[in-house]
């Protein structure tokens, strides 16, 4: 490993080999991965990005953008924005709850294993079945919406509704809350035993523990699973395609209407939707990393 | 096996836990008031979870057979599930997505394994850019993803989306990518657990060749990590919706959503299946990780 180093910034040490080529030589092997990264994920999206920039006719223009931050564009990324918020919230905070109930809340050891395999299922159970599952459950002839109105709690006549933002997020939160247990368990796991007994030795309450110490710690790890799952929500396509038949007002969904070129079709504003997205991906997932940093300097 | 829509971010953080040491579990006394209140937090997440499978389940068992039918239990509840297994359309894109999963495995290991193998031992400055690459797929989400290949190429100078073959192409090479991620990251720890400097130079100096090493010697020894890999992309493939349906491939995704919406039961029968073979694969990474750790122990008790 060093020593590759040193071979690699020293400019070959292979005396078969002539005395430059051991740079340019070692790029070779990362060509196949790059060519293929090229072609599947970077000339793709830099097919958006110029196509972001183009009039119908194919001329350099900044219209796109300028009809990007048009109420309509801005309600449908409001829609996004609104919903990965409160499923990153709720998600968050229940999903850190249930993480800290296995790992030092008591329980016994082996619901820990179980919970994370659960949470490996669930945070990946997104999609066509999820949708179809809630539908059995909440949707208008649902399970529990029957067995509800059998009691006399009529929800939907109540205006509650699963194809809208409230029925969406609490779908979503069926794969956000175990993406947050997967996710938060080190740094829980990272909190070390001695120094909620120093502060307990120094007179502290539970209270203050996790007002001065366990909270201040955790708090990057918090924010940064926080935004992780913003991002986890704000990507989604398939579960609010499938539960509400492309109706409800999403960036995801937008999007998939100018892919298929329905009413309002605009291609340029289509690309320009695409980046706004790839915008605020890049920005959460950036910050994500930034505090993921941050909270490593003490759960190590 | 069949299950969900992919998503990278989610996919990366099942690797991580599968690859992360086991924690041993936190022994401190709790008292019974909080424990009680730890209890009902875990009685709330089972619950929500259960409910909408529950549901599911009852939904998937409501179908009746034809009133003449036999009266035995079987052709009376489980109607759904041999209606679905019947339908021609049910296996044929079963198998399809099975097979572009197989495929997506192999394309993903003998891209990711020589790369990360090279990097490893020649090429460490390229760390970071390959890395951060792998990581791109967090930013780029598959709906985008999608948007750019049927985009980019609809036409010359590459025209792929015309034809069955050139859409398989896209479809595979999409899912390749979405596999990066965590791929990557199952191989890198792997590697590192090895000494491959030593181990290439040691093949070497025996004779073998850059191939013959990294098949005969590099693979065996991270074989565990390329078979939780490889489980991940096979549960998360197949039931792939967004990227099938916008290259209007055949595959099981856009099957169940189609008959989610024309069908009563079948799509609940077909959901159960769906997620009972996410649950196996997902058990199945877990207990590999289980055993790498058991044999990483013995080894260091040497």
């Amino acid at each position: 490993m060093t020593d590759a180093a040193v071979t690699a910034k020293t400019g070959g040490a292979r005396p078969a080999s002539p005395r430059r080529a051991p740079i340019s030589a070692s790029w070779l092997g990362v060509v196949p991965f790059l060519l293929f990264a090229g072609a599947f994920l970077i000339l793709p999206t830099a097919y958006l990005v110029v196509g972001s920039f183009q009039g119908a006719n194919g001329a350099l223009t900044v219209q796109n953008y300028i009809d990007l931050i048009g109420p309509q564009t801005l309600r449908t990324y409001g829609n996004s924005i609104e919903i990965s918020l409160v499923t990153a919230v709720v998600g968050g905070i229940f999903g850190f709850l249930l993480a800290y109930a296995v790992i030092s809340g008591g329980l016994p050891p082996i619901l820990r294993g179980t919970l994370m395999t659960f949470s490996g299922v669930a945070s990946n159970f997104a999609g066509v079945p999820l949708a179809l599952a809630f539908t059995f459950t909440l949707g208008r002839v649902g399970l529990l919406t029957l067995f509800l109105k059998g009691i006399g709690l009529d929800t939907y006549a109540g205006g509650f509704s699963l194809y809208t933002k409230i029925g969406l997020e609490i779908v979503y939160l069926y794969f956000q809350f175990p993406l947050m247990v997967l996710i938060i368990a080190p740094a829980i796991d990272g909190l070390k035993k001695d120094w909620r007994e120093a502060a307990e030795n120094m007179g502290a309450t539970s209270f203050q523990y996790w007002r001065h110490v366990a909270l201040p710690i955790l708090m990057p790890s918090l924010l940064g699973s926080a935004i992780l799952l913003f991002a986890n929500s704000f990507g989604a396509q398939a579960t609010a395609f499938q539960l509400t038949g492309g109706s409800i007002d999403i960036a995801t969904i937008a999007i998939s209407r100018q892919m298929r070129g329905d009413v309002l079709f605009n291609e340029g504003l289509g690309y320009a939707l695409a980046m706004g997205m790839v915008l605020i991906m890049a920005v959460s997932i950036g910050l994500y990393a930034l505090l993921q940093r941050r909270s490593e300097r003490w759960l190590r | 096996m069949s299950g969900p829509s992919i998503n990278p971010i989610a996919a990366k953080a099942v690797m991580d836990g599968a690859l992360a040491p086991q924690a041993q579990a936190g022994g401190r006394r709790t008292g019974l008031s909080a424990r009680i209140v730890w209890w009902l937090v875990f009685v709330a997440g089972v619950i929500y979870f259960i409910g909408p499978l529950f549901a599911t389940l009852l939904f998937s068992l409501k179908s009746r057979a034809l009133p003449t039918a036999s009266t035995d239990w079987f052709s009376q509840n489980l109607s759904a599930y041999t209606n679905l297994l019947a339908d021609p359309q049910f296996t044929k894109t079963l198998l399809y997505s099975f097979v572009m999963g197989l495929i997506t495995i192999a394309v993903s290991i003998s891209l990711l394994v020589p790369t990360a193998y090279w990097v490893r031992l020649r090429l460490p400055q390229a760390r970071r850019l390959i890395e951060f690459i792998t990581l791109l797929p967090f930013v780029v989400p598959p709906v985008i993803l999608v948007f750019g290949l049927i985009r980019g190429y609809k036409g010359p100078p590459v025209p792929l989306t015309g034809s069955d073959f050139g859409s398989n192409v896209l479809l595979v090479g999409a899912y390749v990518v979405l596999s990066f991620p965590y791929m990557y990251r199952a191989i890198d720890v792997g590697l590192r657990t090895i000494d491959v400097q030593s181990l290439t130079e040691a093949s070497q100096s025996l004779g073998a060749g850059w191939a013959r090493t990294l098949w005969q010697i590099i693979l065996p020894n991270i074989r565990v990590s390329l078979l939780s890999g490889a489980f991940l992309t096979l549960a998360i493939v197949i039931g792939e919706y967004t990227i099938a349906t916008f290259l209007a491939r055949p595959a099981f995704g856009p099957y169940l959503s189609l008959i989610g919406g024309n069908k009563a039961y079948e799509p609940a029968a077909a959901s159960l299946i769906s997620f009972g073979l996410t649950w196996i694969a997902m058990g199945l990474i877990a207990l590999l990780g289980r055993g790498s750790r058991v044999r990483v122990q013995v080894a260091a008790a040497h």
